[in-house]
């Protein structure tokens, strides 16, 4: 980001929207220049929560790094999986059955669903409306539930394998993401009663924020973000993997560009996994869960290999550099949210402080995936 | 006029609003009373690993071949064991867990192939000592009669 | 004469001081549990049955912490902030009629009064962020001060059309004029003496006893996702306990207030049920019930548009209300 230079003739004081503070949602510092009430630059600080994940992938063999891809964004932890296996299986020709791929798809879209049910409650709980979050919350503690009796985890999922999945799923989980997707189904027009319609918050996120097609590109936005500013791209619609072409499902796209248009992004992109779920659970075939030949000891062949999925912030990017041997030689993360939150500095600029941390809260910032 | 119908569809929705959260506060709490009331785990739950008891020789099933300690990311494990006359293969004398460093992926109990470990479901594990969370699996092993 | 006068004043003095300070240990009880069940969650419960104990256990541990005062700070300025935010509303109490006898004082301008020491309210919020020397409690107090002016000018609009209409500003008689059944009451008064205006003057009236006294949504003293704490960063343990009273204390001004003039009072609802102070606390706890609901189910508005708000929709509305009123009595 360039640093301005700050106008001397106004007065300004240096206030730290520090790594302690009850809106970031992490430890983020921002260093805002404010002139009064309005922001006149803010710079973001990063690295209170450097965990030195790409070094660690060159010390652990290519197995042995999954629990890693589960801590950087904890909250879709699923779809960072996903990431790293098909990464792996791209660079060695594996291919996974139907079965695995289908169960792949839905519980990563379950995931999904938790983590924007998450950030709902989150976001309005920034705005000063508390009860909005213990609601999701009881959604979400469903989800958690049902992933946790066939996965074990409740958080930090390593669900995946190279090939396929660890375990099988039962008729339990079966029966039980169907009854949820009926409940949670029912509840969404409380949410939208409560919250979207409320003029309250159609006054504090209307017209605030914009962020502009233009701006969205140059900073490399993806995700609910870009789609809130106009954009048409999903990388489960323009560059498809895994089973996703078999799902009949819509991108929200909305081209306002202020917070209310990334806020209903995100809303309908719930409605639009349960749709996924549904289908997917519909047409789950029978089958093997993992691929026969799967060395023990993986070795992918010397090259270049880069996968992106969709995470629920974004496109997550994955490279790997490979040498021959049993440890990667480089591994390269690329973070949805990193780009995302480079745009804040120029798009922050000349609000007042409710109006910023609104902005932040519709980025959908989870720090640990920035600094990895 | 847009500012009279703003004011009327605001004031609308605030009552629907406070209509949503009424309808709430009637409704059962769904809070589970922790110390009092406990919640089963479901039989896949990671908890830390526990050695299992082959039931005819009465000792564990495991054959120390090493292979949970190398497949370990975090370096986890280690466990030594010997040669005994009269026992085919070697016998378990240690297995020591130290569980700060573990995070649950579970490729341990994935490579094992005698099925000699698997989850715990112990999750009451507070405690305000480290040297409280260094395992000693076999002792837990033999504890457990 | 002159002893039994006394005597009932020093009666008052402590009923008075011991209602508040109850109101305000008990309010925040009732707003844990209250906002618990809204939430779907037990509030407190392990303290004492129920969690009655509750207050207790908070006093004590408020009490308990170390009064620091940070260097930097402007050590006069610092004491007497929360002393100024809870003297005036206990003072309040001294006009309010709880029944026909439960009167501390007739005092003939008794709403004047109230109104008058619900701005020194703040006062002590502005030398409370001033001398704290922290950036976010100056920006917080600057808010609260045009946030308060701002929303004064309303209540005083409204409370005008009520006066104009009762012909006294002594609360025990605007009480007394609404006798009878609850038809009778001020909010739904349908006789010449009222204009047909009122429930929307209640409304207002309502919205600015809930920005008067600094709650939710309306709470940019405290606001706390964005300055931390606002006002009261700097405060410690028991001076932060006040500034709470101080708060709780106010909102039952407020609440009796809304009861006194809009909704009768100490008159029972129906006519031959007699009057008692148990209609008016019953009336009042319904109000701050009510506040309570409100808290807990909007967001927090923002900054200017809270100002625009008042002086671009409420002002306009109770000055039309105003004229209205002036109108039909002069008419009627």
């Amino acid at each position: 980001m360039t640093l301005e230079v700050v106008d001397k003739s106004l007065e300004t004081f240096v206030l730290n929207l520090g790594p302690q503070h009850p809106a970031t949602h992490g430890v983020l510092r921002v260093k805002l220049t404010m002139d009064g009430e309005y922001i006149v630059h803010a710079e973001p600080v990063l690295g209170y929560i450097h965990r030195m994940h790409e070094k660690m992938g060159e010390n652990r063999t290519w197995a042995q790094y999954m629990p890693n891809t589960a801590r950087m964004d904890y909250l879709a932890a699923l779809s960072y999986n996903h990431g790293y296996a098909a990464a792996v299986e791209r660079a060695m020709g594996i291919e996974v059955p139907e079965r695995a791929e289908y169960i792949r798809c839905i519980t990563v879209e379950l995931n999904r669903i938790a983590s924007h049910l998450l950030w709902f409650g989150a976001f309005v709980l920034d705005l000063g409306g508390f009860t909005p979050l213990l609601y999701a919350f009881d959604d979400r503690e469903q989800i958690l539930d049902l992933l946790e009796a066939i996965t074990g985890a409740r958080l930090t999922f390593c669900y995946f394998r190279f090939g396929g999945l660890y375990n099988d799923i039962d008729d339990d989980f079966i029966t039980g993401t169907r009854a949820f997707i009926k409940r949670l189904r029912s509840r969404m027009p409380m949410y939208h009663d409560l919250v979207t319609n409320n003029i309250i918050l159609i006054k504090r996120l209307k017209e605030i924020g914009p962020i502009s097609q233009e701006m969205a590109r140059r900073y490399g936005a993806t995700g609910p973000v870009l789609r809130g500013s106009g954009v048409n791209f999903d990388v489960r619609k323009h560059e498809p993997y895994s089973v996703y072409p078999e799902f009949d499902f819509d991108i929200p796209v909305y081209s306002e560009g202020d917070s209310m248009a990334r806020y209903m992004v995100r809303m309908d992109e719930i409605e639009q996994s349960m749709r996924i779920v549904e289908q997917g659970l519909d047409k789950l075939p029978e089958g093997p869960i993992m691929a026969e030949k799967v060395p023990k000891i993986l070795k992918p062949p010397k090259g270049d290999y880069y996968c992106a999925v969709e995470a629920a912030r974004g496109s997550f990017g994955i490279r790997l550099v490979s040498d021959g041997t049993n440890t990667p030689y480089r591994l390269k993360l690329r973070s949805p949210t990193f780009s995302n939150l480079s745009l804040f500095s120029e798009a922050c600029h000349g609000m007042i402080m409710a109006d910023a941390l609104a902005l932040m809260g519709t980025l959908d910032l989870v720090i640990p995936e920035i600094d990895r | 006029m847009p500012y009279f119908s703003e004011i009327y569809t605001g004031t609308r929705s605030l009552f629907v609003g406070l209509g949503i959260t009424l309808k709430e506060f009637f409704k059962k709490s769904v809070t589970l009373q922790y110390p009092h009331e406990h919640l089963e785990m479901p039989p896949r739950f990671r908890g830390h690993i526990e050695l299992i008891k082959d039931t005819e020789s009465g000792m564990a099933k495991c054959v120390c071949c090493g292979m949970c300690q190398k497949t370990c990311p975090s370096k986890c494990i280690s466990l030594t064991g010997e040669k005994r006359e009269g026992v085919k293969g070697k016998v378990l004398t240690s297995y020591i867990l130290d569980f700060t460093t573990c995070s649950l992926c579970g490729m341990c109990v994935e490579s094992c192939k005698f099925g000699a470990i698997t989850f715990s479901k112990d999750y009451n594990l507070a405690s305000t000592r480290r040297s409280d969370y260094v395992f000693d699996l076999l002792k837990r092993l033999e504890g457990k009669k | 004469m002159l002893t039994t006068e006394l005597i009932r004043l020093l009666a008052f003095l402590v009923g008075i001081i011991a209602f508040a300070a109850g109101n305000a240990a008990y309010l925040v009880y009732a707003e844990r549990k209250g906002a618990a069940f809204f939430q779907r969650r037990t509030g407190p419960k392990e303290v004492g049955p129920q969690g009655l104990l509750q207050p207790l256990a908070d006093g004590i541990k408020l009490m308990t912490k170390q009064l620091l005062v940070p260097e930097g700070v402007d050590p006069i300025l610092f004491k007497i902030a929360p002393i100024m935010l809870m003297v005036p509303a206990v003072m309040s109490f001294v006009a309010i009629p709880f029944s026909e006898q439960l009167t501390a004082r007739h005092i003939d301008l008794g709403l004047l009064m109230i109104f008058a020491f619900a701005s020194v309210n703040v006062l002590g919020l502005l030398i409370g962020g001033w001398g704290s020397a922290n950036k976010y409690a100056i920006i917080a107090s600057a808010r609260v001060v045009s946030q308060n002016v701002a929303y004064e000018i309303p209540m005083l609009l409204t409370a005008i059309t009520l006066v104009m209409a009762t012909n006294t500003m002594n609360l025990n008689e605007i009480v007394a004029q609404q006798g009878g059944g609850f038809w009778n009451w001020n909010l739904i008064r349908l006789t010449w003496a009222a204009s047909p205006l009122t429930p929307v003057a209640f409304l207002i009236f309502f919205t600015c006893m809930l920005c008067e006294t600094n709650r939710a949504p309306f709470d940019m003293a405290e606001a706390e996702s964005e300055l931390v704490a606002g006002t009261f960063t700097e405060y410690p343990g028991m001076g932060f306990g006040v500034f709470f009273m101080g708060e709780y204390a106010n909102i039952v001004i407020g609440a009796s207030l809304v009861t006194v003039l809009f909704l009768g009072g100490w008159q029972s609802p129906l006519p031959f049920l007699p009057n008692s102070v148990v209609w008016f606390l019953m009336k009042m706890y319904a109000i701050i019930f009510t506040v309570i609901w409100i808290r807990w189910t909007y967001p927090r508005i923002q900054f200017y548009k809270l100002l625009n708000l008042s002086w671009k929709i409420l002002i306009p509305i109770s000055l039309f209300n105003l004229i209205l009123t002036a109108g039909w009595l002069k008419v009627f």
